[in-house]
């Protein structure tokens, strides 16, 4: 056994416990405050949380950007942190715990992951802070005050009607799905395949593939569908990145007559809309959820009132240049002055 | 380090390199396993699905395979040196946002330059990290993957750009054999590994690499500066990334920064299930290739045999351990 090089195996388990205090490291040091604005009067010294998820993603750095704006709005300190992706609940643990110790007003929560962050809440919520979560819920719904999100089942339920009625009379679905433990992708897909009126395993349900919600996992999901399944001629998305990969997909395979549903409305996305490449998209506003949040977390500071337990939609628009009758919508140059993220 | 340690290390490298049939060298050893899994698995789903064997269907598995592919010869050469590279999607995600931006504004080919000076800059900040400062390649492609992440997020506004240059995307055309397009990025990405099958075990640079791997104290001893070729290897490595970065935009026409979000661990899974031992010193490209075909041809496969795609994942992490609980058992069989 002499050879076996134990040192690199030392190394390795260094390494990785290296990672892992790096990983704690980066909550910690996100944590103090933001850029504090003096603004007294009537606020005091009132102090925020709001954690965050993934701000490289553009979705969720309007939301932060949102959140935070309303805040400084209104004269309030705020502090920030960011779990790396969904999932990563141990960053927002130690977040909330941070924030907790820290004596904060109340916590703008865009929620890891639906239950790893109940007990944290809940410590928050004992300590007197008013805790909202924006975009995801937690669960159960009523271990937060208040959810401010995008209703993601109605969102999947708008563009499965538009498709119903505009897409494919003899439809061939392909599902690109992001990881379905994760709430708004089951609630589009749920809500998607409700909107068209079938269920699960219907039988026009060609396939489902996974994607990272990107355009190049979106490519190549498209492409062993097809290839599998050379008639699919309708195609449900997770999001707009994933939904311009399949049409990469598509026009590669020299397919035409295929149509693509999406959600987001990120102006990247409308704009594929605008150019025919996405028939239809479900615009959720970021933006909006976390300026809710921070009207009702004022109100409660005023008076105490609490704001309705339970999710308050932050509302969706349908979005296509394809309107059906029977289903509101805007069209692409709408949706074009309301979206979010890069033009 | 002890002289027996020195020994066997010599012993393994003599079975590894200098022989005088290089191309059987390659295709012997460790390649026969992963070779075998692959031939398994392309035989059961040709057999149990109904589109799988099809000349399209292959092409399609090859052009899925070849941005991952090229990153991973990058990524076998730094693991020959028991080193990792984390960094490795991100760096060519950073070089194709780079030629992406600047082909915008018109000179393609300026933007390949800059995105090649990039990348092999990028490498070279990997190289002079490990082999100057000794610091474990581990963290400090993990430094670099975590600051270049949101460094070509920040370098773009998050912003994607469509790429419309043919000199761009001229890797995923090709000639065109029975119906099937055989795509000039599949071309570089064989060329470019039977280049480095023959640079590993026939040249000087090669031995040096597997020497490194394999012992670095038994390098030293034996008059390679070892911090030299540590240095070399992740510029080379920058250098091919470089072209997975002209892949990729080929591949998909889109510079964009949020791409290949997990092709730094797809690589190393193609590497480590190409029978590359991550304790150094012992794989090679050839293996590589192969492994990167298996990992696609699951994904396809299964999809075609309609299974839930998480099961794709199981069957991936199932063979990583597979592959490394082999390297062990057969690393410790020969030091006994």
């Amino acid at each position: 056994m002499k050879f076996v090089p134990r040192g690199r195996v030392a190394l390795a388990t260094a390494a990785a416990a290296a990672l892992m205090l790096t990983a704690a490291a980066c909550s910690s040091s996100s944590t103090p405050g933001g850029s504090s604005s003096t603004n007294g009067g009537a606020a005091g010294d009132v102090t925020i949380g709001i954690v965050n998820l993934n701000l490289d993603n553009p979705f969720f750095s309007t939301l932060g950007k949102g959140t935070e704006d309303a805040a400084k709005a209104l004269g309030w300190k705020v502090m920030t942190a960011a779990a790396k992706q969904p999932g990563d609940s141990a960053t927002q643990v130690t977040a909330i715990e941070n924030m907790i110790t820290s004596k904060v007003k109340a916590i703008v929560l865009t929620p890891a992951s639906a239950t790893a962050l109940n007990d944290a809440v809940k410590k928050a919520r004992d300590a007197g802070i008013l805790v909202i979560t924006v975009n995801g819920t937690l669960d159960p719904i009523d271990t937060a005050d208040a959810t401010y999100a995008t209703d993601n089942v109605q969102a999947g339920k708008l563009i499965g009607q538009w498709a119903k009625a505009a897409g494919p009379a003899d439809a061939s679905i392909a599902l690109l799905d992001f990881d379905l433990s994760d709430g708004p992708a089951k609630g589009r897909h749920d809500g998607f395949l409700a909107g068209y009126g079938i269920a699960e395993n219907a039988s026009q349900v060609a396939g489902e593939a996974l994607t990272k919600g990107t355009i190049d996992t979106g490519q190549s999901a498209m492409e062993n569908l097809l290839s599998a399944h050379p008639g699919i001629n309708l195609v449900y998305t997770i999001n707009e990145p994933a939904a311009h990969g399949a049409s990469t997909a598509i026009q590669a395979a020299g397919k035409s007559g295929v149509t693509i549903v999406s959600v987001d409305g990120a102006c990247s996305g409308v704009q594929d809309v605008k150019d025919g490449i996405i028939g239809a998209t479900a615009m959720q506003f970021p933006d909006r959820m976390g300026s809710k949040a921070v009207e009702a977390i004022a109100t409660f500071l005023k008076d105490g009132t609490r704001p309705p337990s339970g999710v308050t939609d932050s509302g969706t628009e349908l979005i296509t240049d394809h309107a059906v009758s029977g289903l509101a919508s805007q069209d692409s140059t709408w949706g074009l002055a309301h979206c979010w993220g890069q033009k | 380090m002890t002289p027996a340690t020195a020994r066997v290390a010599a012993a393994d490298l003599d079975t590894g390199v200098g022989s005088s049939s290089w191309w059987r060298v390659a295709l012997t050893g460790q390649v026969t396993g992963p070779l075998a899994a692959l031939i398994l698995a392309v035989v059961i789903f040709s057999t149990t699905t109904e589109n799988f064997f099809s000349g399209a269907n292959l092409a399609l598995v090859v052009q899925q395979s070849v941005v991952v592919g090229t990153l991973a010869i990058g990524q076998t050469l730094v693991v020959l040196t028991a080193g990792i590279d984390l960094a490795c999607a991100a760096i060519m995600v950073m070089g194709s946002v780079v030629i992406g931006r600047i082909a915008v504004s018109g000179n393609v080919w300026l933007a390949l330059l800059a995105g090649v000076v990039v990348t092999v800059l990028l490498g070279a900040v990997n190289g002079s990290l490990v082999s100057l400062a000794s610091l474990p390649p581990f963290i400090v492609t993990l430094g670099v993957l975590t600051a270049l992440t949101a460094g070509a997020r920040l370098f773009t506004d998050s912003a994607s750009y469509p790429i419309k240059s043919t000199l761009l995307t001229a890797l995923n055309h090709g000639p065109r054999v029975g119906g099937v397009t055989i795509t000039y990025g599949a071309m570089a990405w064989i060329g470019l590994t039977v280049l480095m099958a023959y640079a590993l075990t026939q040249t000087k640079w090669g031995t040096r690499i597997y020497t490194v791997g394999d012992n670095p104290h038994a390098a030293e001893l034996v008059g390679i500066n070892v911090k030299r070729v540590l240095f070399g290897v992740y510029v080379v490595a920058g250098l091919i990334y470089a072209i997975a970065a002209w892949q990729a935009l080929g591949r998909t026409p889109t510079a964009d920064p949020a791409g290949y979000p997990t092709a730094n661990l797809d690589s190393i899974t193609a590497v480590v299930i190409g029978g590359t031992s991550l304790f150094g010193g012992r794989g090679g490209v050839t293996g590589t290739l192969v492994g990167t075909l298996i990992v696609t041809v699951l994904q396809n496969g299964l999809t075609h045999a309609g299974i839930d795609s998480l099961y794709q994942q199981v069957a991936t992490g199932v063979l990583v351990v597979l592959a490394v609980a082999v390297d062990r058992l057969t690393r410790t069989r020969q030091s006994r």
